[in-house]
């Protein structure tokens, strides 16, 4: 959402591709409160194929490994729930990139 | 501009307090800096507290410290900036001493890290994070620490074992003093096997939140040499700032706060790197203590944990840090922090920090550093 007219001028909408590739990684072994279901999970700083940089989870790797180099790309994921009857957070996450036919 | 100088350090034991709450431990530090410094009252009391508000549920500490310690009615208000929460407070002082609006201040930091444990601490202590874009992923600052240090390992080709001397050099130096809150040693080899708390990052390797309070008095270099036998000078004050996302940095290896605030201090001083006797750096984690001596220039890029595997860090090193145990054996008491980093230095040029005294000391940098690098403050102490 844009918060004003400054905000524009300071800034312009850019729509990324959602992909890139393992820049750093880590598994989070001490999670905060409302991370905690999911621990130990994987973080990384993803390298988009744009050039920016995000930190973002790396899901759905079901123990593979991961290497820096390695190709990912976005996917909407569950981030956090706010409580028990609170608000689910939605956003992005990265996954190993899927083969192609 | 006044010099200003340190006339009265104090400290609690670094630890866990459990019997004890954020105001009592405020008031040891409190007293025992006014009885150090032979003074009954100050003109201003200022506090460095980075989580007093989500770990104890306690704001305002100004007011509730004064009122609790005896100086009630005394200027007073909370400094934040994370964990650099202390520094700020320290360069709050100076400034309101150096300015001549307060004759004499009282520089206090403070931090409960115990009233909140466990994965609530984890998230308590995450507001200092971009809440955004980083926490909301689920990062941590220890996180963050490990993103960057498996980069730097991958880029300059370094072994995990590399960093160990700085986990070593902390507990040897801690484990001589009583205000240390883990006096045990690392044993070589022991660092690379320890327990991942967010790999490369190990339980060995990250410093521990800890309950403490010190504080130290401030006041102009002429009042200090009526008043004392060993005023401290505060010859550097310098702050900077950069991105709280690691992810947003031009160079993820290049610490631009830590860099610009030592650089800013020195150019005040008139020193160079090589004139600094010994060095309270922010020791959060091993990867942060390398990549602040690559951006304070007293080793090159890659290079920064080749001074602590050479043995220049110890106490009769050419650069001693951490030298009553730093963040990582002393503690980290977070706010609390940058005011023991002051009350160490002091000590050391005092020449009163006993077994743990730098021989000859004569100039001590100080760096208290919030978030992983995005706000660092300097100080350099002289006598």
């Amino acid at each position: 959402m844009d918060t004003g007219k400054k905000q524009i001028e300071l800034s312009e909408r850019f729509q990324f591709a959602g992909t890139g590739e393992i820049y750093s990684y880590t598994t989070v072994q001490e999670a905060p409160e409302g991370y905690e279901d999911q621990a130990p999970y994987v973080m990384a700083l993803v390298k988009l194929d744009e050039g920016v940089m995000i930190t973002a989870q790396i899901t759905d790797l079901d123990g593979d490994q991961l290497a820096i180099g390695d190709r990912v790309e976005m996917v909407t994921r569950k981030l956090t729930t706010e409580g028990e009857r609170g608000v689910i957070v939605y956003g992005y996450k990265f996954r190993k990139t899927l083969p192609r036919q | 501009m006044r010099k200003v100088a340190i006339i009265g350090v104090g400290q609690t034991p670094v630890g866990e307090h459990w019997d004890a709450s954020i105001r009592m431990i405020a008031a040891d530090a409190v007293h025992a800096t006014l009885e150090d410094a032979g003074v009954k009252s100050v003109d201003a009391l200022y506090v460095g507290n980075a989580y007093g508000a989500s770990f104890s549920s306690q704001s305002q500490l100004g007011a509730l410290i004064a009122d609790y310690a005896g100086l009630g009615g005394v200027e007073t208000f909370t400094t934040e900036a994370g964990d650099a929460s202390g520094g700020a407070a320290l360069r709050t002082g100076y400034l309101a001493v150096a300015s001549g609006a307060v004759e004499t201040a009282l520089v206090l930091g403070v931090e409960k890290s115990t009233d909140t444990v466990s994965t609530a601490h984890v998230l308590a202590r995450n507001v200092s994070l971009d809440a955004d874009y980083e926490a909301v992923q689920g990062a941590t600052l220890t996180a963050l620490a490990a993103l960057v240090m498996r980069r730097y390992m991958h880029e300059y080709g370094v072994e995990l074992s590399a960093f160990e001397n700085f986990s070593i050099n902390a507990h040897a130096n801690g484990g001589k003093s009583a205000n240390a809150m883990y006096r045990n040693q690392i044993k070589p080899g022991a660092f690379a096997r320890a327990p991942m708390i967010s790999d490369p990052v190990s339980l060995f390797d990250s410093a521990p939140d800890a309950d403490g309070a010190a504080a130290v008095i401030l006041t102009t270099v002429e009042r200090a040499a009526d008043l004392v036998p060993h005023p401290v000078e505060i010859v550097a004050s310098a702050a900077a700032s950069d991105t709280l996302a690691i992810a947003e940095r031009a160079d993820l290896l290049d610490l631009r706060a830590v860099r610009t605030s030592i650089y800013k201090a020195l150019q005040q001083a008139g020193l160079a790197q090589r004139d600094i006797d010994l060095f309270e750096l922010h020791d959060a984690f091993t990867i942060l203590s390398t990549l602040t001596l690559e951006a304070g220039g007293f080793a090159e890029r890659g290079q920064g944990w080749k001074l602590a595997k050479d043995g220049q860090i110890s106490l009769t090193g050419t650069l001693p840090l951490c030298t009553f145990g730093g963040l990582k054996s002393r503690g980290n008491p977070v706010g609390a922090t940058g005011i023991y980093q002051a009350v160490e230095a002091a000590l050391q040029l005092r020449g009163a920090a006993g077994a743990n005294q730098v021989a000859d000391a004569r100039v001590a940098m100080i760096q208290s550093v919030g978030g992983f690098g995005s706000t660092a403050i300097t100080h350099i102490l002289s006598v």
